[in-house]
């Protein structure tokens, strides 16, 4: 059924091949190249701002695919992820600067010196659980964040550290519009490998782990190798989409990378959607408009005499908190598959349209 | 070696280690009987503190008005919060439940600080602030009372879950919920009221925390410290978690006399806890009182 462009309207495959294909359909595929197309001429139609949001978007959203590996797919709750994508931030910033590897090649660096202290913090995951594992990495947060602002040497302490920007082939790239396609190139490969891991052997085996941990023992699954291995995975995302962040701003504060944004990152997740790479996609671009967007409703409401109050305009910022709150606590209860479900039940329902019953 | 600070420290230390003991049995109560991890604990130390202060200073009552209407605020926040938001998420996996309660903790820090500012508020005098003497070591009276309160909650709780029945019923559905049922226990009652015991008890807690320093959004730190003393104590253990908070509290006070004599880090007391968490995960992950869990397939 390989050249099909239409989905049958049932599950019919029949062989592996077809099963663990990344795209169903080649008209899904092709229409992935062409969302991607489209994306890459966002700079030449909308202003700046928008670059902006999106350049944000494409670094959380690394990040927030980590985390969907280790807490969606593997089952291992992490409230350490902000640390961890801090520490991809000043690592890379620390090779540039240190031994003027070139950004572009410090990245994946980054990445990978992540990935290690991702794994020493993981070690606890080879014994413990749950909520017990939870708490281990709610420490592995503070005691990182303790750390960012005491290495002097290697975060610069409470002045942070300054971050070259990336320099590809002796151009400098300083400006959003040409970040925006740094930032884009690091998202689709960063997209593609984790839909290529997650059909892989390793991939099906964090599901195992997750939807049952003995059973997966018994079928010879190495509990240990696998849990460690998707603390590693995940924190090489984080410190991809760390080091991403750094070199955009071109300086890491010790301050930015608090257990609000780690909640943020989980938050993401959730409202995208556990366990579904492009959930985490669409959780970050929900997590990261939803400020915008309250701004923009709490400006609109000005016309009204109490939306001019000091008590809405001072508070902005905690109204912005509270939302992000309210939407994790909301999503939870009302839609707990996140929109990665209601995407696949929007799909259902024009597939069958207009007998969709 | 400066004996007399090392005293003074670990004076402090049991005292505030009392108080994390308290909080930490709230927060164990509320695990054992609805097997929820509360992450907003420290909220509700938060919110207790700032609604007696609203009625003391904002309505002007007389303290032990405003004290009562705080306790039946808090009761009735914590038998709502139960029925509107836990409630649904009953069966549901245990990563939703703690980013509920990760989502409601974000959710009352932000109102908190929108409705009554981020800048810290001093209580009104209530009790006059002494300092006085006691085995030859300087101590406040506030310091003592607080002490003193946190005895008197952990006698009550000893009373309360050894000889009343409403405590006996939530320790019969702790230990089997269907038997207890079976039984005529109403188990959503038992489920309302240890939410709400908890953050009345949480309340109490945070107003003696308001009236020694001031109540300020930093108040619900102590909500995090509580991981390492029920950590320490084994999730699921009262006992555990009172000699867990004292622990820590001791932990935290002997790490900053290390670090102010000898190693000069600057804020190792709040760190401290962490690592020995980690360490104990290590070790033994259930804790010094905790139940091993035996699985079956």
């Amino acid at each position: 059924m390989a050249g099909f462009s239409m989905r049958p309207c049932g599950d019919f495959r029949t062989t592996y091949r077809q099963d663990t294909r990344i795209f169903d359909t080649t008209f899904v595929r092709n229409a992935a190249i062409l969302g991607i197309v489209a994306v890459g001429l966002i700079p030449f139609v909308l202003d700046g701002y928008y670059v902006n949001l999106f350049i944000q978007i494409s670094y959380f959203a690394i990040a927030a695919l980590g985390l969907n590996i280790l807490v969606g797919f593997t089952g291992q709750i992490s409230l350490g992820h902000a640390a961890f994508f801090g520490f991809g931030a000043f690592a890379s910033a620390w090779i540039n600067n240190h031994t003027g590897i070139p950004v572009l090649l410090s990245i994946p660096l980054a990445g990978m010196a992540t990935a290690a202290v991702g794994l020493l913090f993981g070690l606890p995951a080879a014994r413990i659980k749950g909520l017990y594992l939870a708490i281990a990495t709610l420490a592995a947060q503070f005691i990182l964040e303790d750390f960012f602002a005491r290495a002097d040497w290697f975060t610069g302490g409470s002045y942070g550290a300054a971050a070259n920007p990336i320099n590809v082939f002796g151009y400098e790239i300083m400006d959003d519009f040409s970040f925006f396609y740094v930032s884009l190139f690091f998202l689709v490969i960063m997209y593609v490998l984790g839909s290529n891991l997650m059909r892989s052997r390793d991939g099906r085996a964090f599901v195992a782990v997750r939807d049952h941990y003995l059973s997966a023992e018994i079928m010879g699954i190495n509990l240990t190798k696998y849990r460690l291995l998707s603390f590693a995975v995940s924190s090489f995302y984080a410190g991809i989409g760390g080091a991403l962040y750094g070199h955009y701003l071109g300086y890491v504060s010790a301050e930015g990378f608090t257990i609000l944004l780690s909640i943020q990152f989980l938050g993401m997740i959730i409202i995208g959607g556990l366990g579904s790479v492009k959930g985490a996609l669409m959780g970050t671009v929900f997590m990261v408009l939803l400020p915008e967007v309250m701004e923009t409703g709490v400006s609109a409401l000005s016309v009204f005499d109490w939306a001019n109050s000091t008590a809405v305009t001072d508070g902005l910022a905690y109204i912005k908190e509270m939302a992000i709150g309210l939407a994790i606590i909301l999503f939870l209860i009302f839609e707990p598959d996140g929109l990665a479900h209601r995407w696949q039940q929007i799909r259902a329902y024009w597939k069958l349209y207009p007998f969709s019953y | 070696m400066n004996f007399e600070l090392l005293f003074q420290l670990l004076l402090n230390g049991l005292i505030v280690g009392t108080l994390y003991g308290v909080v930490a049995m709230c927060f164990v109560l509320i695990y054992k009987s609805t097997q929820v991890v509360n992450f907003a604990q420290g909220e509700f130390l938060l919110i207790g503190a700032w609604v007696c202060y609203a009625f003391l200073v904002e309505f002007q009552m007389p303290f032990w008005l405003g004290f009562v209407f705080t306790l039946l605020f808090m009761m009735a926040f914590g038998i709502i919060l139960q029925m509107v938001i836990l409630r649904p998420m009953i069966g549901e996996p245990i990563i939703s439940v703690i980013m509920v309660t990760i989502g409601l903790s974000i959710f009352f820090q932000a109102a908190t600080k929108w409705i009554f500012g981020a800048t810290t508020a001093t209580y009104p005098q209530v009790f006059d602030t002494r300092t006085i003497s006691l085995f030859g070591m300087q101590i406040e009276t506030a310091y003592i009372m607080s002490f003193v309160i946190s005895l008197v909650i952990m006698a009550a709780f000893y009373w309360f879950f050894k000889y009343s029945k409403l405590g006996l019923a939530m320790r019969a559905t702790a230990f089997d919920q269907q038997v207890a049922q079976s039984l005529g226990i109403s188990v959503k009652t038992v489920f309302a009221m240890s939410w709400a015991i908890s953050a009345l008890v949480s309340g109490v807690a945070g107003i003696v925390i308001g009236m020694v320093n001031g109540v300020s959004s930093g108040l619900s730190v102590i909500g995090i410290k509580v991981f390492p003393a029920v950590i320490l104590g084994g999730l699921d253990s009262i006992i555990g978690a009172i000699v867990g908070g004292v622990i820590i509290g001791l932990l935290e006070n002997g790490a900053e006399f290390v670090d102010g004599q000898y190693l000069h880090w600057g804020n190792l007391f709040s760190i401290a806890p962490f690592y020995v968490l980690i360490i104990i995960l290590c070790i033994k992950p259930y804790g010094l009182f905790g139940t091993k869990d035996i699985e079956r397939i």
